[in-house]
């Protein structure tokens, strides 16, 4: 069953210099008991993405197209069923968890907020052991929900709001780069702790992080965004190895494979930034820093083409009738 | 905070410096007691400073005290001959024998001819009453309304209450009050004349005990609603930008994601974090308060500590000023410390 | 965001002309930057206006309202309402109120300002020493600032200036209330620089300025105090508006320039004579209102130069 189905979703923030289009024109979808990874360099517009899933976004954003969370218009419900929905069916775990949480709350207390909220059965005495339970299923000691933010751990930190994340049995959780600013080997676990609780539970996961490596082998199916569009999709071992779009194979280039001599001595990055959303270049906006680009990228705008298996990709480069 | 909150110029409060301070020293394990008692003694220093100061200050003014001190009164040659003994000893000596007792009855006021601390004792409560009224009010009135505008940062309610709260900081307070009076008890144009015109109570007979409250009351008012004004504004103001900074913390979007409706998000995380800066404000802000009271009952007339100043000054009566001086000093490091152990006690990042 | 200002590299410009250009760049950036707040232009326009009227006010009302010739000359009936002939009313002794006003922002507006050149040069200075000197000078500094911020300022100053007025210190009473104010506030601006000077410490290039041989008197010069100036500059205006509100409020108790008109002396003169129950609005009015427009000027200055100036403060 489609648990999210994201149709033409574009958001443009209306800012003091003019409209700045932040997400332009998204499909995706996301099965339950999948995950799927959205890649991409800062400013692509995929934290904007995840917010408008819960429509989190601040209220100078425009939104429009449609998002569907198990078959329920989430852009079109009413403000109640939205606060329902939120936590609820879905949650998202927040770029930054340093400081994400309430610095002068304990964690257990912030913890059983949204299950007090959603769950009517729910009262202060018996939510202890329910925080308690969620503790274990991420891995912490129970007294942690006695402490405060400031005292555990940045990787503790990640599975506090993991933990949070779970605690009114959500069917999606959209995790906003959950492994960075953490150490690899915590990075290591909180991914695996992410694959185990898709396994057990059956829900749909999202991750969203600029690190396709990561990606590469969490998630089943991985979309990378670039300047507000997807600009490839496919099963995410294949985009990763073996990338179709320049921008994707620039990106999983950059990431240098442990063992590989090549790798070692030719690092390879990509020149320049990425283009200021406000202010795209003509046609496919990657041409400017694209190695393959010829004369038509800088004046076609190409949408999404079937490049292979269950892929696709936006590029003038993938001959149009292949499947 | 932003710039505004944290500039001093003597009528801005000092602030968040002092929280951080707090914040790295308690860090350790039993923190909170030994910070509590590091911070007395701190305190208690800047209280000999004060002290000290107090006395090279006076010791400057030139002519003859003692003649002022006794001048039409019956003081029989030996207590002369002592008082002027003491007078003349070798610096050191008068220096010891001030710091021993800084509150001694030695000193006198010039006009009444009583002990300067008798004099301030009288003076005492109308001004606790008339602070008291107005710290309570303009606190509550001024937070709220910071909360308010700062919640709706940039609509109607915001930019009046931004608007009129930065016009009332600054207002001298007793030009406010010159204008209560003029508008509500003289009564000019439209304006009827409803208060007393300055005083604590009407001239008569003793009124009885409910009337004599609203007697109170009725003369408290004008003074007091100067006060609130003045100080209001900028409670208001240091709420709002405090809320605003806590608005942008990341933690309130996830409060929000949780599915919770803006006014809880707002009572239960934001504005008490917020609210932290503002308390410790009133605290802080006693020298500030001062200030205003002295002008304030001059203008009304209220017999409280300002107005004692404000004849000490027309006087001038030295002793008198020189004990108001250590006490208002007094009041403000006392408080400080107050606001700094608030702060450890109250934000768990600072406790053990 | 890609607006940033392209600086040609010509072999032929000197380090300096660069570094000229790269200020005269960046404050054209800056003032561009201040004209989007709308409320700091509008604060440069009154405050442009006040300035204005004191340094004319000469020229309309030739005769200094504090003369003894004035007064006693004064033709006007007392305490009268406006007419046609004293478009604000008259005084207690029958001057016109206006003419007062005039000249009496020359005074206070001439406090305000050298009373903070002082406070702010003091505070600078203090600052400055306390935040870069780690041992027991800066110390001693900061301890001293400490101290000083906590006293609070109207008793302060009023102690300071009836011991002046006494010892006839520094004679003019002017110069006296100028550097009572001044040294009333320093504290608060050598809190908040020493604040600053020790984050700008902190920073890397200042630390490879040690390195590489730079003295204190050169890394104070050349580094922090850049670092610190804006900061300094928008905490200036703040302080102005504070030292004009406390030149009043010493005026009106009686404690300011003798022999010399300011808004505040206004107020005192009104109080003293029984404005308020004789109803003279016309005297009561104006001067305070001046005061809270020239305060408010400088309030919303401060506040527009805080916009353009903070991200640039904050590290990076």
């Amino acid at each position: 069953m489609t648990l999210l189905q994201l149709e033409d979703l574009s958001v443009t923030y209306s800012t003091d210099e003019g409209p700045v289009p932040a997400v332009r024109g998204v499909t995706l979808t996301l099965d339950a008991g999948t995950t799927l990874g959205v890649a991409g360099e800062s400013g692509c517009g995929k934290s904007t993405l995840a917010s408008t899933i819960l429509r989190l976004t601040p209220a100078s954003a425009t939104v429009t197209g449609r998002v569907f969370l198990e078959g329920e218009d989430v852009l079109g419900m009413s403000f109640g069923r939205l606060r329902a929905v939120r936590w609820g069916q879905a949650s998202i775990i927040f770029q930054g968890a340093l400081h994400s949480l309430n610095p002068v709350q304990r964690i257990g207390k912030q913890i059983a907020e949204p299950i007090l909220l959603h769950d009517k059965t729910a009262s202060p005495r018996n939510v202890d052991s329910r925080v308690a339970h969620l503790l274990d299923q991420v891995g912490l000691p129970r007294r942690l929900a006695q402490a405060y933010p400031h005292q555990v751990s940045g990787g503790q930190k990640q599975r506090v709001m993991i933990a949070m994340a779970m605690g009114c049995g959500p069917r999606l959780i959209i995790a906003d780069e959950p492994t960075t600013a953490l150490d690899v080997m915590v990075q290591a676990q909180v991914l695996d702790l992410l694959k185990g609780i898709v396994k057990d539970i059956g829900l749909g996961l999202m991750i969203i992080s600029h690190d396709l490596s990561v990606l590469g082998t969490a998630c089943d199916r991985v979309a990378v965004m670039y300047a507000g569009r997807v600009v490839e999709q496919g099963p995410a071992r294949q985009v990763f190895e073996d990338p179709v779009h320049p921008y994707t194979r620039a990106l999983s280039g950059a990431f240098p494979t442990i063992g590989d001599p090549a790798a070692r001595y030719a690092p390879r990055g990509l020149a320049g930034d990425p283009p200021f959303p406000g202010d795209l270049p003509s046609g496919c906006p990657f041409h400017p820093r694209c190695s393959d680009s010829i004369d038509a990228c800088s004046t076609v705008d190409v949408g999404l083409r079937p490049a292979g298996h269950w892929r696709t990709a936006a590029c003038v480069l993938v001959p149009e009738a292949e499947r | 905070m932003t710039l505004l909150g944290e500039s001093v110029g003597g009528g801005l409060p000092p602030q968040q410096v002092g929280a951080q301070g707090a914040q790295r020293e308690v860090s350790a394990p039993g923190g909170l007691g030994r910070y509590a008692v590091r911070r007395i003694l701190t305190g208690f220093g800047t209280l000999l400073f004060v002290i000290v100061f107090n006395f090279v200050l006076f010791r400057l003014l030139p002519g003859d005290p003692i003649g002022m001190m006794t001048r039409g009164k019956d003081v029989d040659q030996q207590q002369l001959a002592e008082l002027r003994r003491q007078f003349n000893a070798p610096l050191p000596e008068q220096f010891w024998s001030y710091i021993r007792n800084p509150f001694s009855s030695n000193l006198v006021s010039l006009q009444s001819g009583e002990s300067v601390w008798s004099v301030i004792g009288d003076s005492f409560w109308p001004t606790m009453l008339l602070l008291g009224v107005s710290t309570i009010a303009s606190a509550s009135i001024g937070i709220w309304l910071g909360i308010h505008s700062a919640w709706g940062r940039g609509g109607k309610f915001d930019q009046i209450t931004t608007g009129s709260t930065l016009t009332l900081y600054s207002m001298p307070e007793f030009w406010l009050g010159m204008l209560l009076l003029i508008f509500m008890s003289t009564g000019v144009g439209p304006f009827p004349g409803f208060f007393p015109s300055g005083g604590i109570s009407s001239p008569g007979d003793d009124l009885g005990m409910v009337a004599g409250w609203l007697d109170l009351a009725w003369h408290l008012f004008l003074p007091a609603l100067t006060l609130t004004l003045v100080y209001l504004a900028e409670y208001s103001l240091v709420m709002r930008s405090s809320l605003i900074d806590e608005m942008e913390q990341d933690y309130l979007k996830t409060a929000r994601a949780k599915g919770l409706r803006d006014k809880l998000v707002r009572r239960r995380h934001a504005v008490p974090n917020a609210l932290l800066p503002t308390i410790t404000l009133v605290f802080l802000n006693v020298g500030f308060v001062v200030s205003g009271a002295i002008t304030v009952e001059t203008v009304f007339s209220w017999p409280g500590l300002g107005y004692l100043t404000y004849t000490a000054i027309q006087g001038p009566d030295n002793q008198l000023l020189q004990a108001l001086f250590l006490l208002f000093a007094f009041a403000v490091i006392v408080a400080n410390v107050i606001a700094d152990l608030i702060v450890a006690t109250v934000d768990p990042r600072v406790r053990a | 965001m890609s607006a940033d200002v392209e600086v040609p590299v010509e072999a032929s410009r000197t380090p300096k002309q660069l570094a000229r250009l790269r200020r005269r760049r960046s404050r054209a950036r800056y003032w561009s930057e201040f004209r989007r707040h709308r409320s700091g232009i509008i604060g440069l326009l009154i405050l442009g206006f006040f300035v204005a009227i004191a340094l004319v006010a000469p020229l309309i009302y030739p005769e200094n309202p504090a003369d003894p010739s004035a007064i006693i000359n004064a033709e006007g009936e007392s305490m009268a309402p406006p007419t046609a002939g004293y478009p604000l009313g008259t005084t207690q002794t029958g001057q016109s109120v206006l003419t007062l006003l005039v000249w009496g922002a020359r005074v206070s507006l001439f406090v305000g300002l050298l009373a903070t050149i002082i406070s702010m040069t003091l505070g600078s200075l203090i600052g400055i020493g306390s935040g870069h000197y780690g041992n027991w000078f800066g110390a001693a500094l900061e301890r001293l600032t400490d101290w000083f911020l906590v006293i609070p300022f109207l008793p302060l100053a009023i102690v300071l200036a009836t011991v002046a007025r006494e010892i006839d210190w520094l004679g003019d009473s002017l110069i006296t209330i100028v550097v009572v104010i001044g040294i009333t506030s320093w504290p608060g601006t050598a809190r908040l620089v020493r604040a600053q000077t020790m984050s700008v410490k902190a920073r890397p290039y200042l630390e490879r300025a040690r390195v590489l041989g730079g003295g204190n008197w050169h890394q104070m010069t050349r580094h922090i105090l850049p670092n610190v100036a804006p900061l300094i500059l928008a905490n200036t205006t703040l302080t102005v508006a504070i030292a004009i509100l406390s030149e009043t409020t010493l005026s009106f108790l009686g404690l300011g320039p003798q022999n010399r008109v300011s808004w505040g002396s206004m107020l005192d003169d009104a109080f003293g004579t029984g404005a308020i129950s004789l109803g003279a609005w016309w005297y009561l009015i104006p001067p305070g209102l001046c005061v809270v427009l020239v305060v408010l000027a400088f309030t919303l200055i401060g506040r527009a130069l805080e916009g353009v100036l903070s991200p640039q403060m904050r590290e990076r």
